[in-house]
């Protein structure tokens, strides 16, 4: 099981599996599709680069996954996919310079993680189904475990999106 | 969680702990049943142990649980001690609603209901992903950001006297754009004047019950069967951006150590930091007045081309639900200047208030209280009594008790549609999925949550308003 949707009062709850953590963070990008949109039945035409950082997992969780709702936002980007998907960790990412996709105010950060991935998918045309819009990705109950409980086989991320 | 009952509607959690205030819980036992099945509890417990609070942290009749604070959270802080926080506003800035009132009656709408929602519906785009009509250049959305309403108004929708019924008269004066970011501008260029989704509404209803007529008339509603408008949305993509980006930008400066919740990420108030978030979520704020703004000369402008005309077609109010705002307070005798966070909760400011209308000086400002999608909605009044009881704050809506999950379980949109047109309500969407989400049963019952506001004195009942037409994003 990729991810599987869990009940929340106000908003959209979810897990998402993986054998390793970058699995586990592109199951939660197809589970935060899947609130908007059946993401199997999006043909994966256009593709879109994906380069987050966080001080931390679940703040590089929160970005990358806010990627989804922006793109969407800016350019009716319907996520199908992601490829490629990598997790570096340094002493200290700089911002590269004249990058502008890193919003400068963001550039103060020092963040020690760096997520690159490749998202496929397609513009939203008429004859797309949306079933809902997700406004915010939220640290509300987020866990990242690995390695223990239900998480013993790999990882597992809980997420609660604003919707 | 141990609770010390004041009264059958006033609940108590005692300071403890890393409390520096007590909770104060305005709620019934019936709806508390609901509250201690989630969080809420536990956040406004949370919020209480924050720098600055004063008094108390409030918990609204509807609350339920939210991010960091609860939904239907309310709590004041000192400007010099205090703390500013985004996740004390929530995502959704500025979300809010507006009422117009009318001189239609129930029976001149009656046979042109489909009409008008049809109309309704082409005018005002709704739903996941619909743009608005008008691209906007950036230096137009910097402008809206400034101005607001304001803005709208200077630009053909609405009139001058829309202004004077809008909180803080369509236009928060401490707005600055320059640290919105560049993603929350391109988030927010591409959906001005759209209605959105989720539980955003915009619906034509009708007067079903006055319990104050003097008050009422203040306000322009005058007789049941009166018709009037409601508009429910908020800033869009813009305000969820400068929510998502200032959080970071606070754990970036501050750190996430010691915070029993990573949303109660804060900064001073004074900081340079606290001072950018609140001069950009006033920004989202104008965003959210202009958008309802235009949406409201839409609607006039559908019900002149249906109906012929849209005369007496002027604002009861436009209330913000989602905002921190600079307020002063007189409370135990005490006059004081704070920041004060209204989550989920409506500002409900008494009679004498110098920032209401002088229209309602004498009667206090009008309070809208959206019920669920297909169920009463209320206006109430303002009181002296909230100022001491809840720094001038009361509910905002029902609130839900379902998981979005749970409700299309359980139900299905094309038959919510068919059980509204038997009681003679007409449902449009563009996502049938979405309404099974909104049904009236996920949510609490939003007659006891107006009645504990009333009795708690926080907002008394004027009216009680009941849908004709619905149209959901």
């Amino acid at each position: 099981m990729r991810y599987e949707i869990l009940p929340h009062t106000a908003d959209g709850k979810f897990r998402a599996y993986g054998a390793t953590l970058e699995d586990a963070f592109a199951n939660a990008a197809l589970a935060t599709a899947s609130l908007m949109w059946d993401w199997a039945k999006i043909e994966p035409r256009i593709e879109r680069s994906i380069d987050v950082r966080g001080r931390d997992r679940e703040q590089l969780l929160v970005k990358f996954l806010g990627e989804i709702v922006y793109l969407f936002d800016t350019e009716r980007f319907m996520l199908s996919g992601v490829k490629d998907l990598e997790i570096e960790e340094a002493s200290v990412i700089r911002d590269p310079q004249g990058e502008a996709d890193v919003p400068d105010h963001l550039s103060e950060a020092g963040a020690r993680l760096r997520l690159t991935a490749r998202f496929l998918g397609d513009a939203l045309s008429d004859r797309s189904e949306i079933h809902g819009g997700v406004k915010a990705v939220t640290y509300n109950e987020m866990k990242i475990e690995c390695c223990a409980g239900a998480a013993k086989a790999g990882y597992v991320i809980q997420v609660v999106v604003d919707m | 969680m141990e609770l010390r009952k004041i009264s059958d509607i006033v609940w108590e959690i005692p300071r403890q702990g890393e409390m520096k205030v007590p909770a104060l819980i305005y709620s019934s036992e019936r709806l508390l049943k609901d509250i201690r099945n989630d969080l809420t509890l536990t956040q406004a417990r949370n919020v209480a142990c924050l720098p600055g609070i004063q008094l108390f942290s409030y918990v609204m009749p509807d609350a339920h649980q939210g991010y960091g604070f609860p939904i239907g959270g309310v709590a004041a802080f000192d400007l010099d001690s205090g703390i500013i926080s985004p996740g004390g506003v929530g995502y959704d800035i500025n979300c809010g609603v507006r009422l117009l009132r009318s001189d239609f009656r129930e029976q001149d709408i009656t046979a042109k209901r489909k009409e008008l929602l049809a109309e309704i519906f082409k005018e005002v785009p709704a739903g996941v992903g619909k743009g608005g009509v008008t691209k906007l250049s950036r230096g137009v959305l910097r402008d809206i950001l400034v101005k607001g309403a304001e803005w709208a108004v200077e630009n053909g929708y609405g009139t001058a006297e829309d202004l004077d019924r809008t909180e803080e008269r369509g236009r928060m004066r401490d707005a600055a754009c320059d640290h919105v970011s560049d993603r929350a501008m391109e988030r927010g260029a591409p959906q001005l004047g759209t209605l959105g989704s989720g539980n955003h509404f915009l619906e034509f209803q009708k007067v079903d019950r006055i319990f104050d007529a003097e008050v009422a008339r203040a306000f322009g509603i005058d007789a049941e069967g009166q018709v009037t408008v409601m508009i429910h949305c908020g800033s869009r993509g813009l305000g969820h951006q400068v929510a998502t980006d200032y959080i970071e930008i606070m754990e970036n400066k501050a750190g996430t150590e010691g915070l029993p919740d990573r949303e109660l990420v804060n900064a001073p108030f004074k900081s340079e930091i606290g001072q950018r978030y609140y001069k950009s979520m006033c920004a989202a704020v104008n965003y959210a007045f202009a958008n309802r703004q235009m949406i409201a000369h839409w609607v006039r402008d559908v019900f002149k081309k249906v109906l012929g005309r849209s005369t007496g077609m002027s604002m009861v109010y436009d209330v913000c639900h989602n905002v921190a705002k600079v307020e002063r307070h007189t409370v135990g005798g005490v006059e004081k200047t704070v920041c004060i966070h209204r989550k989920g909760a409506t500002r409900s400011f008494g009679p004498g208030r110098s920032e209401i209308p002088a229209a309602y000086r004498a009667v206090g400002q009008p309070v809208i209280i959206p019920g669920s999608m297909g169920t009463a909605s209320y206006i109430l009044a303002g009181t002296r009594e909230a100022e001491e009881r809840s720094f001038s704050s009361t509910a905002h809506g029902a609130g839900r008790v379902m998981s979005r999950h749970e409700a299309v379980r359980r139900f299905r949109g094309e038959q919510i549609r068919d059980d509204l047109a038997r009681r003679g309500i007409e449902l449009k969407s563009t996502n049938w999925k979405g309404v099974a989400e909104e049904a009236s049963a996920a949510y609490k019952d939003v007659e006891e949550v107006v009645r504990v506001s009333h009795e708690a004195g926080l907002g008394r009942l004027v009216a009680r308003v009941v849908p004709i037409g619905v149209m959901k994003g």
